[in-house]
């Protein structure tokens, strides 16, 4: 039985992760305060707060006197722009209105863009931009998205809620009916165990799409008019070994910590350019939430939403994609139960433990998965030789 | 939404199970809503004491003295002084479904400023199928306007029989005592437009102030525990009920949903009442949470009943050593069901009880 913590150390948790919303803490008794500065936060905390120029100064002897400053940054997780890449893949050759449409977001970062191997044009990029062009990649990101407004009318900016959705802890282990106990205004129900309140590190952020939802082609040639107009207010942790389909049009991810089980792997044989035409990212999602199951990492999904246009017909893509469909059925099973043992600590031993289990349980009755696994291990290879340049 | 179809009304296989110590002014409020429906009061408390029911309403109400009476010595498997007392309604119902609310709960309002017809959503929520095997990240995907996403798998696109609809609350959100403490005036005000099916596997913590159940489907496991007077714990019935439940239901192969419909939830509880009665329960819930997560029952468990008295029968085995409390609930677990049985003979379905 573990000893059970007391309750000013129970109180001093609670309070720590609420700590940057306070702005006066005159009312809090010395002794709490001297708990909350010189035992529990100083370390973790209190450091960081002096370093980001947020509290003027503080000594310790005898009085405590605190000044914050700049309660606004307080609450800001300190995270540099040159730690963040936005990589695009390029389908089209003219990006100006995309990327016009985007500059206010992405000017801060370091772009990557992927132009697609078959364009035969030029690509025309606006200027301004910290960018580095790739013409030969595998990755296929789908072009033709802008942002989008949230309930309040405002632009949302994708990045920015990526950024702390990944930067704030996820919770995979208990199911908080409240969803993310990290935003703003909510936090843990009551029933949530505190020896879990300090959650996980969050490896993948999935976004939605507003207008065009991300469905498959037989169910957008059902419902040719269907829209999604639902903006849910909402990021939530996909709970541990729960499976989900991972849409590779708006994510984003740790990419130190999962890199690797971004993968590319999974290829039909009729794989077209239209999202509606693979399931390459399907595949690469329950991958991927495997090894962040296995690692005790978090997968969020929910906020942030692009608005998708239209590209493509649902019909002609039925055609293409209903070898996809088919075999997702068989795989779904191998997933929810592959199991990866304790010497995997990294993503990469992750990534080919699931390879092997691939090619000898998969592999045999399709030759698509013995190739998908075969992959995975290049991948995996390419990535150690990659990285340690 | 607009364009929505509206549920139908069930009005004479739902009841309505509330408790309450004080009075009932709260119907008022939800009289376009809850009028067409047979109510359920548990009175808790003193049984001299005469609740007054607004006129209009068709109803049946309990007190100390009746759940006595009808129980005989099972009597003590019902807590007293606790609004855990209300499963007492959910046993004595001949209806399918119940809908349990708190007496300070309100009619809530959408971001359209439209009153939130909360029973509407719960019959919505329970009426379609749940997804517990594959996560949808379109939410519902049974809502109109939504649908399964790319990469669902097709075998799992019928979802399984809902046995739950757990709604949520605006205004005074379910804190425990330690964050009410540290967050007295945090207000939920954040109206999130989903439902969604809690995975299989995935334990949550369930809030009875606002919840339904099919109670053909789940009925015998939504007892609410040993509570209140002459107990070591307390606001940890619906909590207790609701890890029951969803093992029962990941055994069963029945869904668990949480979100819409929000209710306004008017009153905040006194945090230091509140921590007195959490306490040991903050604690416990250490060794309670894995024990429910590891907890699997035999595949000969088919019936709600079987899988209850399983369960009973390893709560004994493994958490007496954390409190003598819990071999006590243990048993209060098996009486609950011998109670329920002896009320809810199979193949007897009566109309409602007689109104007081």
């Amino acid at each position: 039985m573990r000893n059970p913590p007391t309750l000013l150390s129970l109180a001093i948790d609670s309070a720590v992760i609420n700590f940057c919303r306070i702005s006066d803490l005159s009312f809090v008794p010395e002794h709490i305060l001297l708990e909350l500065f010189v035992g529990k936060v100083f370390l973790r905390f209190f450091i960081k707060v002096v370093q980001s120029d947020c509290i003027r100064d503080v000594t310790a002897t005898g009085t405590i006197e605190v000044e914050i400053v700049n309660p606004e940054r307080m609450s800001q997780v300190i995270i540099k722009d040159d730690e963040v890449d936005i990589v695009i893949g390029a389908l089209q050759s003219d990006l100006t209105s995309f990327m016009e449409a985007w500059r206010p977001m992405f000017s801060r970062f370091h772009l990557i863009i992927v132009k697609d191997p078959d364009l035969k044009e030029e690509l025309k990029i606006p200027g301004g931009f910290n960018l580095n062009l790739y013409t030969k990649s595998d990755m296929d990101k789908v072009v033709g998205l802008s942002s989008t407004k949230d309930s309040k009318g405002e632009l949302t900016d994708a990045v920015a809620q990526h950024i702390t959705n990944l930067t704030t802890p996820a919770t995979p282990f208990f199911f908080n009916t409240l969803y993310d106990p990290f935003s703003e205004g909510t936090d843990f129900v009551r029933g949530y165990p505190f020896s879990l309140r300090s959650g996980v590190e969050c490896g993948l952020s999935c976004g939605l799409w507003l207008n065009l939802a991300d469905y498959d082609a037989p169910t957008q040639a059902l419902k040719p008019s269907a829209r999604n107009s639902r903006y849910v207010d909402a990021v939530l942790t996909v709970p541990a070994r729960a499976m989900l389909p991972l849409s590779g049009i708006n994510i984003a991810f740790n990419n130190e910590l999962i890199g690797p089980a971004l993968l590319p792997a999974f290829r039909l044989a009729k794989e077209g350019k239209f999202r509606w035409e693979t399931v390459e990212d399907i595949w690469t999602g329950m991958c991927a939430k495997v090894v962040c199951d296995h690692l005790r990492l978090g997968v969020k999904s929910g906020l942030p939403y692009v608005w998708r246009q239209e590209r493509g017909s649902a019909v002609e893509s039925l055609k293409k994609e209903w070898e996809g469909v088919q075999l997702m059925e068989e795989v779904v099973p191998f997933f929810q139960s592959v199991r990866l043992s304790e010497a995997a600590v990294t993503a990469e031993d992750c990534v080919a433990e699931i390879a092997a289990s691939v090619t000898e349980q998969l592999g045999r009755a399709n030759p698509m998965f013995a190739r998908a696994a075969e992959i995975m291990v290049e991948w995996i290879k390419l990535w150690k030789q990659v990285r340690s340049q | 939404m607009a364009g929505e179809r509206a549920a139908p009304l069930l009005n004479d296989e739902l009841d309505i199970v509330i408790p309450t110590i004080r009075n009932l002014d709260f119907l008022e409020m939800w009289r376009p809503f809850f009028e067409p429906y047979h109510l359920i009061i548990v009175q808790d408390g003193d049984p001299s004491k005469t609740i007054k029911v607004p006129e209009g309403f068709d109803y049946e109400l309990y007190n100390r003295n009746d759940i006595n009476r009808i129980l005989g010595p099972k009597a003590s498997c019902i807590s007293f002084k606790d609004s855990a007392c209300r499963c007492f309604g959910y046993m004595v119902s001949k209806k399918k479904y119940i809908f349990t609310i708190d007496d300070d709960c309100f009619v809530a309002k959408n971001p359209s400023g439209e009153d939130i017809n909360a029973l509407e959503q719960h019959i919505k929520n329970l009426l379609s199928p749940s997804t517990p095997h594959f996560f949808n990240t379109l939410y519902d995907p049974y809502r109109d306007g939504a649908d399964f996403v790319r990469g669902y798998p097709f075998s799992l696109r019928e979802g399984v029989p809902t046995a739950v609809s757990h709604g949520l609350w605006l205004n005074i959100p379910d804190y425990d005592a330690p964050t009410q403490l540290v967050k007295p005036r945090e207000r939920n005000t954040r109206y999130v437009d989903a439902v969604l099916t809690i995975p299989k596997g995935t334990i949550f913590p369930m809030c009875g102030m606002n919840l339904a159940f099919n109670r053909d489907l789940i009925g015998p496991a939504m007892y609410f525990g040993l509570m209140g007077d002459g107990q070591p714990i307390g606001r940890y019935d619906d909590m207790w009920a609701g890890w029951c439940t969803k093992v029962i239901c990941d055994h069963l192969n029945l869904g668990v949903k949480t979100g819409l419909p929000y209710i306004w939830h008017s009153k905040a509880s006194n945090p230091f009442v509140n921590l007195k009665k959490e306490y040991k329960g903050i604690y416990w819930q250490e060794e309670i949470i894995p024990f429910f997560q590891s907890a699997t029952l035999p595949k000969e468990c088919t019936t709600v009943q079987q899988c209850y008295i399983e369960l009973a029968k390893l709560v004994k085995a493994k958490l007496s050593s954390v409190d003598p409390y819990f071999t006590k609930l243990a048993d209060a677990m098996v009486t609950w069901i011998e109670a329920w049985d002896e009320l809810n003979p199979s193949g007897d379905k009566l109309p409602n009880g007689a109104a007081k």
